[in-house]
């Protein structure tokens, strides 16, 4: 059976997707925690340009954004096409250069981003010769599961496989034109737009990032991995096509509202607003097409831990998607922009969902692909509370500094003047930030403890198959 | 039975066919992005100074950029200016300062009249920012000494206690490397900023001997300084 599987299937590259994926995970988010405690305690920059805030901040979310979600969608992406599809890879050379391809992308972020050798746009820090790279490795990833696609067994595409195509030709667009650049030097390059058409291209890609990225290709993790760790079909064929065009229509539009009562023009920001508004029900569609799977089946989060994980994240992934909107009214926006909060946001989005949904699919996929049960069952419900747990702890220190700072920011006394500094600002959110840390540190040690039982379960695989081959052979 | 069809026939037909789905992605995921951002580059709306010609310096053809006075207009930056504005990329400050002051009452007390689309318009690429976990600095030239800024940047608590700010005593022990100076103009020159032969030759003079300490706060010294603001004027009606 087993044997049958991997002729059947090209897993290998799969599975170290998957070891690479939960290894950035750790080393993600302790980044995060490092510089998060860096704000509550700035001793912590040593004086040591490479350790400061400004130039480890860009690690941290290239790191968690495009090392551990990187990683994550393409060994997810790449199983899901061939389990789907009853196929193999078009080609395993192809997705074993895109492993070696993005992990060295990866490697040179390690050590470009620390240097300071940045583009200075957000999500986007890493400079030209890297972006080349990551252009190339990006559209083999995307031809190799195009071309998978094509040679499936199946008569239809398996909506999973949707959402990771949209993602693939949006990043693919996203990337080249925010990136485009005149090169000074091997090291240092500046951007061909300037001022607010840079401003609204960089949000563009930066939203979007967030919507295709660590919305659609995660998406497409849920509508694989939900169904069939419940062991039921998806809930509504007609929601997932409904989530679906609605979603890659829409989510384009939404860059501009990051930029209200900025000097980019009026409508931009206004329509950008809008459309954030209607999103609400696409995703709210989409969380529930995930929810409802379950339905008559609840009993099962008693026992399935990674059933726990999968529907942990869509609870946040429909609070998050709900929060969105409103933040992108303007008169919200007017108080949380610049602040906290839109830093809570973002979190509730990549610690609860894209997090949490991945966890779920990459404890599925490695009994699948080890062929055997997790080393400890326990650890993984102990990683769910302390990924839950860790990400409230977060997002309520933001949400508590970000309004915080948002009101403080805009208060008068009872003469008509402005009743703070700006430094009393910064004092007040200090035991905020130091909440934060501690959140984050709780949601990292949740990492630690799922690295651990990975590495055990995989040696735990490699003992049984080794009993199995005795037994085999003395029989 | 596998013919029978539950949803629409186009939605099949995709389903079915992933160059017909990759068509159908191309076309409907570029819709948005083309709405946004082209027209930006057209309507003479988007920058102010196409109302308000004054924003912008009028350089006459003899003049180098230092015979620019405060208030004249918005130039391109200096080449000192330049090499600081290198490093405040390179040391990521928009990851905490933001440079684009909105239109409330607040903001205006605070940091000084709002932003306009033109200030930015030699900024490649732009450094509005997206949080403040330091004050906006789109204006802070001019509000603080330069002695002030040389001590801060040392140890931002000597002066501001409550500050979370790194300290970056780095800046004061590299020198600014002034051939490199040249080479960022020319490369600003050809993504459109109008910088002449005379301002790129002379660059390597400007700058000659000095720290990048001297060069972040010749930047910062020189931010919202350019455009003078008319009372009562709506610049973004």
């Amino acid at each position: 059976m087993e044997a049958q599987v991997e002729q059947k299937y090209d897993f290998e590259v799969v599975r170290w997707f998957t070891i690479m994926s939960v290894v950035y995970l750790v080393v993600g988010t302790l980044l995060g925690v490092y510089i998060a405690s860096e704000l509550a305690w700035p001793f912590l920059n040593f004086d040591t340009a490479e350790l400061s805030f400004g130039r480890l901040r860009p690690l941290h979310t290239n790191a968690v954004v495009f090392a551990f979600g990187g990683c994550a969608l393409m060994a997810t992406g790449f199983y899901t096409v061939q389990r789907t599809g009853g196929t193999s890879l078009f080609s395993n050379a192809l997705a074993w250069f895109t492993f070696w391809g993005w992990n060295l992308i990866i490697l040179l972020a390690v050590i470009t981003l620390p240097l300071g050798m940045t583009q200075a746009k957000e999500y986007a820090e890493l400079e030209w010769p890297v972006d080349i790279l990551i252009a190339v490795v990006w559209l083999a990833f995307g031809l190799n599961f195009f071309m998978t696609v094509a040679k499936r067994k199946t008569s239809h595409i398996y909506v999973s496989n949707w959402f990771f195509m949209g993602m693939i030709v949006m990043i693919t667009y996203l990337h080249v034109v925010n990136s485009l650049a005149i090169p000074v030097s091997l090291t240092q390059s500046y951007s061909v737009f300037s001022g607010v058409q840079d401003a609204m291209i960089q949000w563009w890609w930066g939203h979007n990032a967030v919507g295709f990225y660590l919305t659609a290709g995660f998406l497409g993790i849920m509508y694989y991995f939900v169904p069939k760790q419940a062991g039921r079909p998806i809930f509504s064929y007609r929601l997932s096509v409904i989530h679906f065009w609605a979603l890659m229509f829409g989510y384009v539009w939404l860059g501009a509202h990051h930029l209200q009562y900025t000097a980019l023009p009026d409508w931009t920001g206004s329509l950008g607003a809008a459309v954030s508004l209607a999103m609400i029900i696409p995703s709210w569609g989409g969380a529930i097409n995930g929810m409802m799977t379950l339905s008559g089946a609840w009993d099962k989060l008693r026992n399935d831990y990674i059933l726990r994980f999968l529907i942990m994240s869509l609870a946040f992934y429909a609070m998050s998607t709900f929060e969105g909107p409103v933040m992108s009214a303007k008169t919200v926006n007017a108080l949380s922009h610049y602040t906290d909060w839109t830093v809570g946001h973002v979190h509730s989005g990549a610690l609860g969902w894209v997090a949490m949904v991945a966890a779920g699919a990459l404890y599925h996929m490695i009994e699948k692909l080890w062929n055997t049960r997790m080393y400890s069952p326990a650890l993984v419900n102990l990683h769910f509370w302390l990924a839950t747990i860790g990400a409230v702890v977060y997002i309520t220190a933001m949400w508590v500094s970000g309004i915080m700072q948002g009101l403080m920011w805009r208060d008068y006394d009872e003469f008509g003047t402005l009743t703070y500094t700006f430094a009393e600002s910064v004092a007040a959110m200090h035991p905020y930030y130091a909440m934060r840390a501690v959140g984050g540190m709780i949601f990292w040690s949740g990492g630690a403890v799922m690295l651990y039982n990975m590495v055990m379960t995989i040696r735990q695989a490699m003992a049984e198959r080794v009993t199995a081959a005795n037994a085999a052979a003395t029989a | 039975m596998a013919d029978k069809i539950y949803s629409t026939k186009l939605q099949d037909r995709i389903e079915r066919n992933v160059f017909l789905m990759f068509i159908f992605l191309i076309v409907l995921l570029s819709v948005g992005g083309l709405v946004e951002i082209v027209p930006l580059f057209f309507l003479k709306d988007t920058m102010e100074h196409n109302k308000h010609p004054e924003i912008v310096w009028e350089r006459s053809a003899d003049a180098s950029l230092d015979d620019w006075q405060a208030g004249d207009g918005v130039r391109p930056y200096k080449p000192l200016e330049l090499a600081g504005r290198d490093v405040y990329l390179r040391e990521g400050c928009y990851t905490c300062h933001s440079q684009m002051i909105r239109p409330f009452r607040d903001e205006n007390e605070r940091y000084g009249h709002y932003s306009l689309a033109s200030e930015s318009m030699y900024d490649h690429p732009f450094q509005w920012g997206s949080k403040r976990t330091g004050p906006d600095l789109a204006r802070v030239g001019g509000k603080y000494s330069d002695e002030w800024h040389v001590r801060h940047l040392r140890n931002p608590r000597s002066v501001v206690p409550e500050s979370v700010m790194p300290n970056y005593p780095w800046l004061e022990e590299n020198r600014v490397d002034g051939a490199h100076v040249g080479r960022a103009m020319r490369a600003m020159q050809r993504v459109g900023v109008p910088y002449t032969e005379g301002d790129v030759l002379s660059a390597a003079a400007e700058v000659q001997g000095a720290s990048e300490l001297d060069a972040v706060v010749a930047y910062l010294q020189s931010l919202g300084t350019h455009v003078k603001f008319e009372e009562g004027v709506d610049y973004r009606e």
